[in-house]
């Protein structure tokens, strides 16, 4: 086609379709270490129309196409790796539904963390949704579809377990619903009691179609909630102590850091955990089991619960954690990027180890933290590392620095959590023959003409 | 460029964009136009590539620098120490692209005619008075106060309406005032902020000039923007005067009850705007003044105070209209807000917020259910 330009602006409207080089310069790039690729064009839907329009105008032309969010996943996977369009889905916002006793949110494709976080703490209050650390931009749709994290991740599991349905624009350009909704106007369930096939779309990355409406499940939301943070020196106790924890079932997120300054944060390791009620009396007999579960490392000396100064709470208790983003400023200079591979618990002192070793050798600063994914099946362990984004020379430490992780990571039993394309080579590579023929499957079955985020989850 | 040194350094996470509570995105020129190259982590990001000579100093670029509304909302929201300087760094950038004499043409006019007229109108000083015809308002001359009314309470109709509606209070609450009529000079607010740095430095320092061989410290100023002109920018050029916006004079006239008023029924929802709020942090004295008339029930559109949605008039853009037109221009967005709350009056603090959003009152054809007016006039309407 002569005039793409044209045709995109046929569909939403001329205001909201650019190939001029301020919007290819920035949508070529997320916040991390990736390098650059510039789209052809950038468009900003507003209606599933809309998509599924952009969707078949693509498929016809056989032009790449990438959904992005708020690209804040840092490891490229917004990148348009051979050009083509991006499609930003942010204009679509709307919270279409709120079921609060069957507790599931409906929102459309492009909606932010935040803003679900704001309408439920308004209109319904006792409910809330698993909401993840990355800044409140970051949209719902792109969160489940990397199988992001949240606040109540220790209880139910990956965030994408929490998905109750979606609406996908396959590459074909067919609106396709994705759960209960396909056979019932509420949208509980993303599968089973049939065949769950949101698993043909969540963790692909837009590889496999662009998600245009999700529901997620709410949870009970306490009246009070509460932070206490169980430090030790012992890196080995780690596993045992989350373990502990987990036995409770008293607890909602546990998360472990460990990171040089503050000062009174070296060479320990900080058990982070949250408690909720609605009552004091809740509250305090959760605190007393959490408390008491930790009852022998406080008497073999080897750890103990640390006074949180009031100061300090309200930022631990933050949700989102703004102070997050801030790690990206500890060298003045706009940038941190981490490997966070999915990986047992017992992994817990190594991976501790491995933070440290890296950057003692590739001279960075760092932070290393877990996130307990269900009652200690597993966990998510950030091996975080900031960067100036003046310093080239430090920019190429850290990519150094996290290649040795991602190796590390797959010789220790680990797999990627929202791979860059490297880390996913690596992984398609090691995974089992069968598995990546069946990915490789599904991909071209769905995808024919390779159009959807081309590059990612792609099998050679 | 000023603060080359900290372009880098945002990570552009988006928090910027929001209200605190993140109920909505809060960047005017963000939710005009869509793209992320328009919210305040987009322009860092340009602003860089541009400085690394990675992009060019295009149109489309300069609609992008000068299309922020300089609201202050990414300040207020940044959670980086930097943040603070977010605006400055913007109008350092602006800086730049004035210094090379590559700018949008409404910027350029602008710029023409404050140096040529010393106002964006083009008229003459003479009629800078003329909106005190027919009042009781004197010349100053030695006074304890000077009303200063800037450019667009001079010459705007709509302005010179506000104008004549405070400066009638003062005179009820027996307050002592005078006003420079035509030797009046433009603040400069907004010439500071679409970037032409020299031509408002000097500016103020002749101003400051002016108002030390009068004898004037003390001002009640009309227009927000000036106020944070004379409050926020002549200290560092060695300005010392006491500036007071209009409302934190009349609320406590009001409390006294030196101007006495008697009922008013009416719904009304205030607009905060941005260069009384977030920029100088006053909040509450027009809200006083609202809730000391009897009759009035105040209600707050969900974006107020620190999280008030601006107009789009800001930073230049109610003489540029570079972020006007369409639905989803601010001040329609704006009016809309207000709409829900169920008032029937938006009140407003500051001569160009009534006009812009005026204006949006009549593109969304609501009329009928919304009017726009300023605090001083509401008070007019309920005076005993």
């Amino acid at each position: 086609m002569k005039d793409m330009f044209g045709a995109l602006a046929e569909v939403v409207g001329e205001s909201y379709v650019s190939n001029q080089p301020e919007e290819t310069y920035f949508y070529a790039r997320d916040p991390g270490l990736m390098p650059p690729r510039e789209p052809d064009y950038v468009v900003v839907p507003k209606t599933v129309e809309e998509v599924q329009k952009i969707v078949k105008l693509a498929a016809k032309e056989k032009i790449p196409l990438v959904p992005m969010g708020a690209g804040m996943a840092l490891t490229g996977l917004i990148i348009p790796l051979k050009g083509g369009i991006v499609m930003d889905m942010k204009r679509m916002n709307r919270i279409l539904e709120v079921n609060e006793r069957a507790r599931y949110a409906l929102v459309e494709g492009g909606t932010s963390q935040g803003l679900l976080k704001s309408y439920l703490e308004k209109n319904h209050p006792r409910l809330r949704h698993s909401i993840p650390d990355s800044p409140a931009t970051a949209t719902i749709a792109s969160n489940v579809m990397i199988h992001g994290q949240g606040r109540l991740t220790q209880q139910y599991g990956f965030n994408s377990d929490m998905v109750s349905g979606l609406e996908v624009v396959l590459p074909s350009g067919e609106i396709c619903k994705i759960g209960s909704c396909a056979v019932s106007p509420h949208w509980f369930s993303k599968g089973a009691p049939f065949p769950d096939l949101s698993g043909l779309f969540l963790g692909w990355f837009g590889a496999t179609g662009i998600i245009t409406k999700v529901a997620v499940k709410l949870y009970p939301r306490k009246k009070m909630r509460d932070v206490e943070i169980f430090v030790t020196d012992r890196e080995d106790l780690v596993p045992e102590i989350v373990f502990e924890l987990t036995h409770t079932e008293m607890v909602e997120d546990i998360n472990v850091f460990s990171q040089p300054r503050p000062m009174i944060f070296k060479d320990n390791h900080h058990t982070t955990l949250f408690i909720t009620g609605d009552t004091d009396e809740e509250l305090e007999f959760k605190r007393k089991l959490v408390w008491h579960s930790l009852d022998r490392f406080i008497k073999s000396k080897d750890g103990g619960f640390m006074g949180v100064p009031p100061v300090l709470k309200p930022t631990i208790l933050d949700s989102p954690q703004r102070s997050v983003c801030r790690f990206a400023d500890v060298k003045r200079g706009g940038g941190f990027e981490y490997s966070g591979p999915i990986i047992l618990v017992e992994k817990y002192p190594e991976c501790a180890r491995k933070t440290m070793e890296l950057a003692t050798k590739y001279d960075l600063a760092y932070s290393a933290m877990a996130r307990i994914i269900g009652r200690g099946h597993c966990m998510m362990f950030g091996f975080a590392f900031t960067f100036n984004r003046a310093d080239s020379d430090m920019m190429e430490r850290t990519r150094k620095a996290l290649h040795e992780v991602s190796e590390y990571a797959l010789s220790a039993g680990g797999v990627f959590w929202k791979p860059t394309v490297n880390e996913q080579r690596m992984a398609l590579a090691k995974m089992d023959p069968h598995t990546r023929n069946l990915m490789k499957m599904i991909k071209e079955n769905l995808d024919p003409h390779g159009i959807m985020n081309p590059g990612n989850w792609e099998v050679a | 460029m000023k603060f080359e040194e900290i372009v880098h350094r945002c990570f552009r996470c988006g928090y910027c964009k929001f209200t605190s509570d993140y109920a909505d995105f809060n960047c005017p020129s963000y939710r005009k136009f869509g793209f992320e190259t328009y919210s305040p982590g987009g322009r860092m990001w340009l602003i860089r590539g541009w400085l690394n000579q990675e992009i060019k100093n295009s149109e489309r670029f300069q609609e992008i620098l000068f299309s922020c509304a300089t609201c202050s909302n990414c300040v207020e929201h940044c959670v980086f120490t930097f943040g603070e300087d977010l605006v400055n760094i913007f109008i350092a950038a602006r800086e730049e692209l004035v210094n090379q004499g590559i700018i949008p043409p409404p910027v350029r006019d602008y710029l023409k005619s404050i140096r040529t007229h010393g106002n964006p109108y083009k008229e003459p000083a003479a009629e800078r008075g003329k909106w005190a015809e027919g009042t009781a308002v004197e010349p100053f001359d030695g006074q304890p106060y000077l009303f200063y009314v800037g450019c667009v309470g001079s010459y705007d109709e709509r302005g010179k309406k506000i104008a004549r509606s405070v400066a009638d209070l003062l005179l009820k609450g027996g307050l002592s005032f005078g006003i420079l009529g035509p030797r009046e000079p433009c603040d400069g607010n907004e010439v500071r902020a679409l970037g032409e740095a020299g031509l408002s430095e000097y500016m103020a320092g002749e101003n400051i000039a002016l108002f030390k061989e009068l004898g004037i410290k003390k001002i009640i100023v009309l227009d927000p923007h000036a106020y944070n002109a004379f409050r926020q920018d002549y200290p560092k050029v060695g300005g010392e005067l006491e500036p007071s916006h209009y409302t934190q004079i009349l609320a406590p006239l009001i409390q006294e009850g030196k101007i006495p008023l008697k009922e008013y029924k009416a719904t009304v929802t205030y607009h905060d705007p941005c260069y009384l709020g977030r920029h100088n942090k006053e909040y509450e004295a027009p809200r006083k003044i609202l809730s000391a008339i009897p009759g009035i029930k105040l209600v707050e559109m969900d974006q107020n105070r620190e999280n008030a949605f601006c107009c789009g008039g800001g930073g230049g853009n109610f003489f540029t209209d570079i972020l006007g037109g369409g639905e989803d221009s601010p001040s329609r967005i704006r009016v809309r807000k207000a709409l829900d709350t169920g008032a029937q009056i938006i009140a407003v603090a500051c001569p160009q917020c009534a006009k812009m959003l005026d204006d949006a009152v009549k593109a969304e054809n609501l009329t009928d259910r919304l009017e726009v007016l300023d605090v001083s006039e509401i008070v007019g309407r309920a005076l005993a």
